[in-house]
């Protein structure tokens, strides 16, 4: 009998343990998105009128002027601001393999316009700064600071084309200053949506459709939903703005994440919120990107300089985009894109300008660290730009030509298409040696995709992943998905075992009632 | 016409519960590994979970029933006639041969029959429960950090999951068939059903 009782409490505590270890996914509360919901509604009341007070009722000469005066009162944000990547363009950092490194959009190379060294009086348009148009800026200038661009409530305020970051004549400086606040979508986007020169050209899921989307466009910032700011999710502390961007960041710290409002496991269903530990929240929530306006997918620089009777020229496609452009060359554009899926774990490593590259492969401009059996990596959604970009084939590193010049002569190949002459300047700038011998690599760009989250109606589904034929996973072959993968030599010795039975089966039923019948016609 | 009484209540509700789990567990298996489509991909998850968690309970109590009772001797392999039963399937049944081995409460399985189960049991059933709880519990520790009882990925674990999984159709499709050669064709099927067997 006491045999019985311990086998009886064994088992029980058995069944105890598998029952317990559902249950640490099943603490979810069902409101958590009305909590979210009734959180995000609260809209801010600014505790001062600007426009009220007497340091700005002035007519400002130069927008400096305008920055002197909001750091009267603000004595100390302009510190923090020059701490920020916005501001250095570049950040420190420890990567793995090459110690502690200082990089940004300031000396990186990226595939598009390739890097801004001798184009910066075009490129600052998009610095938070005014006046940095080549080398000898002055980084701790405080009245440099734009603070306007960011806090502008205006909608008036913009920066001029080639003017190393100084706003247009027409700006109303004063109406600006007295209309400062919180940063809108609007302020973020007139530099993000329009990275690359264009709307979206770049990231794909950052473009003006965002000023105002719809729920379909993007369930948080839609203006019938909850109309999220691009910094409820991108909090900025003392200006220490959240959220990397992997063409120029490298560490995993100060991320914005989804669960920073959504918690760990968001799903009332188990099998989602466990796909979470390998599958990142993006992966299943930005099912297309580029949802409205096309985004750019491949440039080829090796075809520009093309010349029609002598002069540049371009062409577009049905939708206005620039498909060839001769200072530029070759473009290919998409929407409604599918994106490309890759492992990381939070982790970039970039092309330093000097790195030898292996031309065998494609050169990537930066790589996503990461894989399956990385438990700190997920698989997350990317778009992948893809280049032909000038290298030295001697020195095997990317070249970084000059490209803009103001006029003719100057070796800018915008303006004089040549190559080697701008090869040569460029290089000479960074002191890297050129050999004087230039081919095309082809070249990738990663871009993870983080906006653009559509409705959870939209969520992809189960057998868009598990799926043997065109799973959006197939690229990913480090480890093993059900209904994705399987064993070709345990199927066919499976199915050969099974019609093996079915025929012993089939063949030994029919000899018996054959016999059978033999027997009872023999009676 | 003589009557005996060979499945015990428990036996058979047993036999039933664990034909039906099986037979779900296989449909909704083969969907999740893609070879067709039926209930659609998350049911068939859903319900393969539900019913592998109730077949273990279902396990663990049969095992209980089996020690508890005795029963489990019912098992133990034994060549005594298993020449004779092999002979039996191959020739004597097609001759209208008596069954070479009795049908009794104290051994109601024949030497074949007690072999392929005690292989179903120690090693089809184990594989396929130990694979499965890692299948449906490997995250667990991956996401605890716990390293020891990491098994890093569902490869090797897929793969003999599919392999037993196959063998199990195997001998589906043959216990179906075997039901047929009782002492007329449905009379192990009404046993199963009634616990009587009639001789
Ligand atoms: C005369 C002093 C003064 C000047 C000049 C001034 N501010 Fe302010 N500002 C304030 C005060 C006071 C607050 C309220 C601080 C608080 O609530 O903690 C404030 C608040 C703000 C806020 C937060 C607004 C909100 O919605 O809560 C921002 C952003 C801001 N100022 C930016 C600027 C900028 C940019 C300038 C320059 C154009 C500027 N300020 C010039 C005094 C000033
Ligand atoms: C890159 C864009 C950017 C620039 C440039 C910038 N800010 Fe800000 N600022 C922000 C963001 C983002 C916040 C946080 C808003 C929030 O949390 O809602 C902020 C917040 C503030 C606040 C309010 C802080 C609070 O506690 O409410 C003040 C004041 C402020 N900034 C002043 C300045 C001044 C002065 C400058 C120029 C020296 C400046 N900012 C430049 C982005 C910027
Ligand atoms: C004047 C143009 C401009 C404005 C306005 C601007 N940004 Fe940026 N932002 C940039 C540039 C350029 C970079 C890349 C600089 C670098 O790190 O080299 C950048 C980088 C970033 C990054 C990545 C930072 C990192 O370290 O990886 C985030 C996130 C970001 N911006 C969000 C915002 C948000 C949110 C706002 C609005 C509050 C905003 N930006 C306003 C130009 C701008
Ligand atoms: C619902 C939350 C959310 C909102 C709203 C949001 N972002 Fe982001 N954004 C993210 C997340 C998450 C990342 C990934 C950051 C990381 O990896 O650290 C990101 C990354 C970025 C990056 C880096 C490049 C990239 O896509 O990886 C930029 C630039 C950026 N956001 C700009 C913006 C701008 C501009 C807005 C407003 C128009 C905005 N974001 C609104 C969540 C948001
Ligand atoms: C394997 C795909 C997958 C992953 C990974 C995933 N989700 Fe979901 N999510 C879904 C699906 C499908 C739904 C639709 C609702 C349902 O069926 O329960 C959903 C619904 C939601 C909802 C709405 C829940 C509600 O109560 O209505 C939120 C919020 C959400 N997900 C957030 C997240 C966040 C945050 C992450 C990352 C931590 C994440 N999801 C990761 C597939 C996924
Ligand atoms: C700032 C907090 C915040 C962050 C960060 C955030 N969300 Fe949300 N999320 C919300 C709020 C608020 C809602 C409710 C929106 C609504 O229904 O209008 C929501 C709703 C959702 C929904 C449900 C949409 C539906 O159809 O009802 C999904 C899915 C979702 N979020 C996914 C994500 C993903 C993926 C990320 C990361 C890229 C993310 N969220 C980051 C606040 C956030
Ligand atoms: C974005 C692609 C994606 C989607 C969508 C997706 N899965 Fe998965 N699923 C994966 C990946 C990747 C793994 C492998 C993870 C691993 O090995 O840890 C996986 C593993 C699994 C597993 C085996 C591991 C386990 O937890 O039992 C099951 C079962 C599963 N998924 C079911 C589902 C179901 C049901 C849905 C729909 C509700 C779904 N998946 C949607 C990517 C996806």
């Amino acid at each position: 009998m006491k045999n019985y009782i311990s086998i009886l409490l064994f088992f029980g505590a058995l069944l105890l343990l598998i029952i317990l270890s559902q249950l640490p996914y099943t603490t979810k509360q069902s409101d958590d998105l009305s909590d979210l919901k009734a959180e995000y509604s609260q809209k801010h009341i600014p505790s001062v009128d600007h426009s009220k007070l007497g340091e700005l009722q002035r007519d400002f000469k130069t927008p400096q002027d305008v920055t002197k005066a909001c750091i009267s009162c603000h004595t100390e944000r302009h510190k923090e601001v020059m701490q920020s990547a916005h501001w250095n363009w570049e950040r420190e950092a420890f990567i793995e393999g090459r110690g502690v490194t200082y990089a940004g959009k300031k000396n990186l190379l990226n595939n598009f316009c390739i890097g801004i060294g001798g184009s910066e009086v075009s490129c600052t348009r998009c610095h938070v700064g005014y006046g940095w148009k080549d080398l000898s800026f002055d980084f701790t200038v405080e009245e440099n600071i734009d603070c306007i661009v960011c806090h502008d409530g205006t909608g008036d305020y913009y920066k001029a084309i080639n003017a190393a970051g100084y706003p247009g004549d027409d700006v109303d400086l004063q109406n600006a200053a007295q209309n400062v606040g919180h940063p809108q979508r609007s302020n973020c986007g007139n530099c993000h949506f329009f990275g690359g020169g264009g709307n979206n050209v770049k990231h794909g899921d950052l473009e003006e459709a965002m000023f105002a989307p719809s729920r379909d466009i993007d369930v948080h910032m839609a203006v019938e939903g909850m109309d999220l700011q691009c910094v409820a999710c991108h909090k900025a502390e003392n200006h220490r703005l959240l959220g990397k961007m992997y063409s120029v960041s490298s560490m995993n710290r100060d991320r914005v994440t989804c669960e920073q409002c959504h918690g760990e496991s968001p799903h009332q269903k188990n099998i989602l919120n466990e796909h979470t530990i390998k599958v990142a929240c993006q992966t299943c929530h930005i099912p297309i990107y580029a949802k409205v306006n096309a985004t750019k997918t491949s440039w080829d620089w090796s075809t520009a300089g093309r010349l029609k009777d002598g002069k540049p020229y371009n062409e577009n496609d049905d939708d206005g985009n620039i498909t060839y452009i001769s200072i530029k060359g070759s473009f290919t554009w998409e929407k409604k894109i599918e994106p490309e899926y890759c492992w990381f774990n939070g982790t970039a490593d970039h092309y330093f300008i000097g790195d030898k590259v292996d031309t065998t492969k494609v050169v990537k401009m930066n790589t996503l660290n990461g894989e399956y059996a990385d438990p700190e990596s997920k698989i997350i959604p990317v778009k992948i730009h893809r280049a032909k970009q000038i290298y030295d084939c001697m020195n095997k590193m990317v070249i970084q030509p000059k490209l803009y010049a103001e006029e003719e002569g100057q070796g800018g190949y915008w303006k004089d298409f040549d190559w080697d002459l701008a090869a040569k300047i460029g290089m000479e700038a960074l002191d890297v040696p050129y050999s004087g011998f230039f081919c095309f690599v082809n070249t990738e760009m990663y871009w993870p995709i983080n906006h653009m989250v559509s409705t959870k109606e939209k969520s992809v589904s189960c057998k868009e992943c598990h799926n043997r034929t065109e799973s959006r996973l197939a690229g990913l072959q480090d480890f093993y998905m059900p209904g994705r993968d399987h064993s070709v030599v345990i199927d066919f010795f499976g199915i050969v075992l099974i019609v093996l039975s079915l025929a012993g089966v089939i063949i030994h039923g029919v000899i018996r009632i054959v016999a059978h019948n033999k027997r009872i016609s023999e009676e | 016409m003589k009557k005996i009484y060979i499945y015990k209540a428990f036996e058979r509700f047993w036999h039933w519960m664990q034909a039906a789990l099986i037979i779900i567990l296989i449909i909704t298996g083969f969907e999740i590994h893609s070879s067709f489509e039926f209930f659609g991909y998350e049911n068939a998850v859903n319900y393969h979970s539900s019913s592998a968690v109730i077949f273990i309970i279902l396990i663990i109590f049969s095992i209980f029933w089996h020690f508890a009772t005795g029963e489990w001797k019912q098992y133990i392999p034994t060549t005594k006639n298993l020449k004779e039963q092999i002979e039996y399937y191959l020739i004597g049944i097609f001759k209208n041969a008596q069954h070479p081995v009795e049908k009794h409460e104290l051994s109601k399985l024949n030497p074949l029959q007690r072999l392929t189960y005690l292989g179903l049991k120690l090693l089809i059933f184990p594989v396929m429960v130990g694979s499965g709880l890692l299948y449906l519990y490997y995250r667990y520790p991956q996401q605890g950090g716990i390293h020891i009882l990491d098994i890093g990925g569902l490869k090797v674990v897929a793969l003999l999951h599919t392999a037993s999984a196959f063998l199990l159709v195997a001998f589906l499709i043959a216990h179906l068939y075997l039901i047929t050669t009782g002492q007329t064709i449905t009379s192990n099927l009404k046993a199963m059903i009634t616990g009587w067997e009639e001789k």
